[in-house]
């Protein structure tokens, strides 16, 4: 169903902005160059989702991201400083899934609050300012380098993708996600190891969300507090349209992924038409809940 | 019933639980035996469903001991029950919808694939659980449409054929099996009692929670009577009526049960 909301929405812009330039390769490229982070994130988030988790600190994760990754890359070099980031991403998500779990508080409250602190220690940490990046080899293989013709950010998209898909779908974690997402009891009394399953499931989102950031900083040579930041709807409204369930239990990566691209081409076709801001959010919001709408009821029928 | 039926799989003593101030097990006696059945009656709330979860390792009882094959241990987790033969069916905590008949039956047991790397990244072998599962269900005589089911599209007594099938798929000893009939029509929950009586058949040792007493004369040889969390009467079925039962369930009737 996804895929059909994406290919009537490419339509119906493909048709009503043909004079506008929609289907142009530029702007084709221009969209999946858009929602690769929107992609990144929502492929993160589908696990924490699946789980019956929520991660509301990713925009935030992904403003700090860019910021580290700008001063880390500058200071200590492109393997080091993107791995000093994905840590940090990592070491957020463990956090927020350790007081989750241990301090019995629901994900929804505990990465409200690390959204809140995340983005004060990004304010903070060089004062509102953004950090250039002039690292050649970062700015290639995380912003406008391409492969081929292939961009990297479009390689990014793909490769989290095929990763997250095979880990959702081929090994046991990705079914014990599901299982604790759809019914924590039972899978508890299956033996399944019910805490760690919840706290690796918003590391995924968390670290997913790192990521992002290090390509929000590639795309845009800098890294500043406020990246990403409010990216944090959009990913949810992707991957709720692609299938999976805001409630736990069910999961798709390929839905998530055609999900972000849904988004992205609407934040790209309702500005071609021309809308003003203010119309282009009412628009935005009406076709979003009717794509939910539609997804999800589909999956009851299903 | 049945003339062989004397070696010990379980004994439980002295089985302590409380739930803040609700004391739901109160030194609780318990022996199951191979190749025997044996009811665990009572009323709500009488401790049924919290001894099954104490011996399953789901709850962690206060305070009492468990042997297990004459061996004494501590049951902590639910691995370690299933680790030491103990399998159930909890009344509630059956199946997950979203998965597949395969992907239940094998679920925190799967197959790996592709060696040591594959077993430490938990490669799913799918191949060879759907294989598998056919062949279990074929031999439990459990009729499913398609494997590729979620299970959220089965009937309730095709989804309780797969908790019992996962119970009992694995050759194991004992069984535990809580109001597994409770939710089906007469002649899924017929079925049910002919699994059951399979169990037994095949030497396992079978607990029965159930609330309908001709369950107990069908394919119960021994009946256990909780009341309050107390054990008040522990009988051989062939010896009693239903009417017994329920007097021993209602506490019209009880019995002197030494400790």
């Amino acid at each position: 169903m996804v895929y059909a909301a994406a290919g009537l929405i490419f339509v119906l812009f493909a048709v009503v902005l043909r004079d506008d330039g929609f289907v142009t390769v530029s702007n084709l490229l221009n969209i999946g160059r858009q929602a690769a982070p929107i992609a990144v994130m929502a492929v993160g988030m589908a696990f924490a989702l699946g789980a019956a988790e929520i991660d509301l600190s990713i925009g935030s994760v992904a403003a700090l991201s860019s910021l580290v990754v700008a001063d880390a890359v500058g200071s200590f070099g492109f393997a080091a400083g993107v791995a000093i980031t994905l840590a940090i991403g990592v070491g957020i998500g463990a956090v927020n899934g350790l007081i989750a779990v241990k301090v019995r508080i629901p994900s929804f409250l505990v990465t409200l609050g690390t959204l809140g602190i995340v983005s004060g220690i990004a304010r903070n940490l060089n004062n509102l300012q953004s950090l250039p990046i002039r690292n050649a080899a970062y700015l290639n293989v995380f912003g406008a380098g391409s492969l081929g013709p292939i961009s990297s950010l479009l390689i990014w998209t793909v490769i989290v993708g095929v990763v997250g898909h095979l880990v959702l779908h081929h090994l046991r974690w990705g079914r014990h996600v599901l299982a604790v997402g759809a019914d924590r009891s039972a899978a508890g009394a299956l033996g399944i190891k019910t805490d760690r399953v919840r706290i690796t499931a918003l590391i995924a989102s968390a670290s997913a969300a790192s990521l992002a950031g290090m390509l929000l900083a590639g795309r845009l040579a800098i890294g500043r507090h406020d990246l990403g930041e409010n990216l944090l709807l959009t990913v949810i409204a992707a991957v709720v349209i692609g299938g999976t369930n805001l409630f736990g239990g069910r999961a798709s990566v390929a839905g998530a992924i055609a999900g972000s691209i849904v988004m992205a081409m609407l934040n790209n076709g309702l500005i071609l038409m021309g809308l003003r801001v203010a119309d282009q959010l009412i628009a935005r919001g009406v076709i979003i809940i009717l794509a939910v709408a539609l997804s999800m009821r589909e999956h009851k029928e299903a | 019933m049945n003339a062989g039926a004397t070696v010990t799989a379980l004994e439980v003593e002295g089985l302590c639980k409380s739930f803040r101030a609700v004391q739901a097990l109160d030194h609780v006696d318990l022996v199951l035996r191979y190749g025997e059945v044996t009811a665990l009656l009572g009323d709500n709330g009488a401790g049924k469903s919290t001894l099954v979860k104490c011996v399953a390792g789901v709850y962690a009882p206060d305070a009492g001991m468990m042997r297990v094959d004459g061996a004494e241990t501590s049951i902590t987790t639910p691995d370690a029950a299933r680790a030491l033969g103990i399998e159930t069916v909890h009344q509630t905590l059956a199946v997950i919808d979203t998965l597949d008949v395969a992907e239940n039956l094998f679920l925190n047991r799967e197959h790996t694939r592709g060696g040591p790397i594959g077993a430490w990244l938990g490669v799913l072998d799918k191949k060879r659980m759907r294989s598998e599962t056919e062949h279990i269900l074929e031999r439990l005589g459990i009729r499913i449409p398609s494997l590729r089911h979620s299970m959220g599209a089965l009937s309730g007594g095709q989804r309780q054929a797969v908790a019992i099938g996962r119970a009992t798929a694995w050759g194991r000893q004992i069984v535990m099996l809580d109001e597994p009939a409770a939710a089906l029509g007469v002649e899924q929950a017929a079925r049910v009692l002919d699994l059951i009586r399979n169990l037994r058949d095949g030497g396992a040792a079978v607990l029965l929670i159930t609330h309908n007493m001709d369950r107990v004369s069908d394919v119960c040889d021994r009946a256990v009577v909780l009341r309050q969390g107390r054990k008040t009467a522990e009988v051989a079925v062939a010896d009693v009526t239903k009417d017994d039962l329920v007097a021993y369930i209602t506490g019209a009737k009880t019995q002197q049960v030494f400790r």
